[in-house]
């Protein structure tokens, strides 16, 4: 099955190619330099933790996934899926029992690396989480200081009932390409929240697309942090595709150097999603005059009884902030990064993951300490 | 040597001058007064003393306990123990009152070669602060000023001056918008403040603060210069009569 399924993934590829700055998807992102790139295929090295009652983890070879695999995640919609099906390395499936709660949080580690000529890899995850279950899925990327490129699709399926909290930390090396999908497709009265928090790679390109059906709450939260010359793009799409879902989506990006962001948020709502109640909001600190965001929201309502809102934000730091902190002895550099982590603050409280919530406060302290401003 | 002397001071905020010569001494213990009409300068001179980058100073000089006052970054200024109480308070979202006054009394203490002090100790001497401004505890944990009213505002800048316990404090204003409830809370914290080593600068438009907080000096600014000085009487004399007249007679 897995091989049909390949074969259509590398005819299609064939056929879309990468896609240039004329896509509308891609406008602001160009992928030219993994196009021209000659990558030797390599396998990431990706370990499972978290396997507990209620929790199956497999390799996708050995596990039942037919009714599951590739069937979300549309090798039709974007090249970089289709290139993932129609490569990826042994996955990873995780199933979460029905009605199981799970404490601890499943970890998934994918660490890729280029040894002296660059690399790639389609590292795959399908996550099924069955009806009335609730867990933690925690994925983490990194890699060294060399050229790879790492191209991770993620398909997860919640059923009616479920509670799940992903999380996606990207922590890839500094000449590192990252390319991911993270498909959701979420049951009735699911409740749903994505935390993708990325702070590596030169071009670095997100997509999250989650499908809600009636009922289904589902929040997606982002933090970027990015500087010298990184490029990070975020698109996200929700589907409401059924009546009475609710999206709350916060995405935040902190930006230095000469980095640039794009932040793109669709939200569909089809024409019987009556009762949607949708919430889109970006904000950006823009630390250096030679970053750059682009932002664009896109609603499409198709129902006439809904309550969608959106609001991007593009701001510096309040210069009478800091002058109000240095006043009472605060220095000034801690007195930007006292701002500026509070500007991300709300992001970090909402990681409920305490030794991930620690992990992401030593990265951003890091990261304001390493910086010039 | 006084606490605090200032010669000849000019300053100007993009390029039109506001303070046109200002001399003025002020010993430890000493409180004063600075009254005087809208866009006289007295706020121009709170925010210069504390080292505001909005303002620059064209001529004279300023001498903080021996060191040149000029010189210095509004941080140190801090640290070597000037507090000013703004006119307007900065609201600080995702900064929490606690982890604000820790490291504003840390860096101070940090400057003067002290170590951080003690968690227990800290949270001692601010609850006792907060006790004085009639304050709710739970307002530690919320953020610097976000979703104040302007007389928590207010109130809160007091208490961070209690909790600091600077060397020189100025009130910027801080009797503006107050009712006279809040007025007195205010009043009964900077009281409770007054000590032989320390001075304070009372900027007000009004006579009213006056009434609860008395100083030892008042000072009229009028356009950019201290226009006449005397005693606590003074502030009486100025309620009587307007400021109108007294800058006309100066």
């Amino acid at each position: 099955m897995i091989e049909r399924i390949r074969e259509e993934a590398r005819e299609r590829f064939a056929e879309l190619g990468y896609p240039t700055t004329h896509n509308e998807e891609w406008r602001f992102t160009s992928v030219a330099p993994i196009a021209r790139a000659e990558f030797a295929a390599a396998r990431a090295a990706v370990s499972a933790s978290g396997a507990q009652a209620g929790v199956k983890i497999a390799k996708l070879s050995e596990a039942p996934v037919e009714a599951y695999l590739a069937r979300y995640a549309r090798i039709d919609a974007n090249p970089f899926v289709a290139l993932n099906t129609a490569n990826f390395e042994d996955g990873i499936y995780v199933h979460i029992a029905r009605g199981a709660v799970v404490a601890e949080p499943i970890e998934i580690v994918i660490q890729s690396a280029a040894n002296g000529h660059p690399t790639v890899s389609h590292p795959r995850l399908l996550v099924v989480a069955e009806e009335g279950s609730q867990a933690t899925i925690v994925e983490t990327y990194k890699g060294n200081g060399g050229a790879y490129f790492t191209n991770p699709v993620t398909e997860l399926v919640a059923g009616d009932g479920a509670v799940i909290d992903h999380y996606k930390l990207q922590t890839e090396g500094a000449r590192a390409f990252h390319v991911s999908t993270l498909q959701v497709q979420l049951g009735r009265d699911t409740n749903f929240r994505s935390h993708s928090l990325a702070f590596g790679g030169a071009l670095v390109r997100n997509d999250v697309n989650a499908v809600l059906a009636e009922g289904s709450e589902c929040t997606l939260n982002g933090l970027y942090l990015i500087d010298g010359a990184q490029h990070i793009d975020n698109h996200t799409a929700i589907d409401h595709a059924k009546p009475h879902a609710a999206s709350h989506e916060l995405y935040k990006g902190i930006l230095e150097g000469h980095s640039t962001a794009v932040f793109n948020g669709k939200i569909f709502v089809r024409k019987d999603a009556q009762k949607t109640d949708a919430k889109q909001t970006n904000k950006n600190l823009v630390l250096s005059e030679n970053a750059v965001i682009n932002t664009k929201p896109e609603l499409q309502i198709l129902a006439d009884d809904v309550k969608c809102t959106h609001g991007a934000t593009i701001g510096q730091l309040d210069p009478e902030g800091i002058f109000y902190l240095q006043s009472r002895g605060i220095g000034l550099k801690d007195a930007r990064n006292l701002l500026i982590y509070a500007f991300a603050r709300d992001i970090v409280d909402r990681v409920k993951v305490a030794p991930l919530r620690e992990q992401l406060e030593r990265l951003l302290l890091e990261k304001l300490h390493g910086s010039r401003n | 040597m006084p606490l605090l002397e200032i010669k000849n001071l000019h300053a100007t905020v993009a390029g039109r001058e506001i303070l046109k010569g200002i001399d003025l001494t002020i010993n430890a213990g000493e409180v004063h007064a600075i009254m005087g009409p809208n866009g006289s300068g007295k706020s121009t001179l709170a925010q210069v003393l504390s080292g505001r980058d909005l303002y620059q100073v064209t001529d004279g000089r300023v001498t903080y306990d021996g060191k040149d006052l000029l010189e210095l970054s509004p941080e140190d200024r801090a640290r070597e123990g000037i507090f000013m109480a703004f006119q307007y308070p900065v609201e600080i979202p995702g900064v929490s009152n606690l982890y604000f006054l820790k490291a504003a009394l840390n860096a101070a203490r940090k400057h003067r070669g002290q170590p951080d002090l003690d968690a227990m100790d800290f949270l001692a001497l601010v609850k006792d602060r907060m006790a004085l401004m009639e304050m709710d505890q739970n307002l530690l944990n919320r953020a610097v000023n976000a979703g104040f009213s302007g007389g928590e505002k207010k109130r809160n800048e007091i208490f961070q001056m209690a909790v600091l316990q600077p060397r020189l404090a100025i009130l910027d204003e801080t009797d503006s918008g107050l009712d006279i409830d809040a007025l007195k809370i205010v009043a009964n914290g900077v009281n409770a403040l007054r000590s032989p080593e320390r001075a304070m600068i009372v900027v007000t438009h009004y006579q009213r603060l006056l009434n609860y907080i008395v100083p030892d000096f008042v000072h009229v600014l009028a356009e950019g210069r201290i226009v006449k000085s005397g005693g606590k009487e003074l502030a009486l004399e100025l309620e009587e009569s307007g400021y109108a007249e007294m800058v006309e007679t100066a």
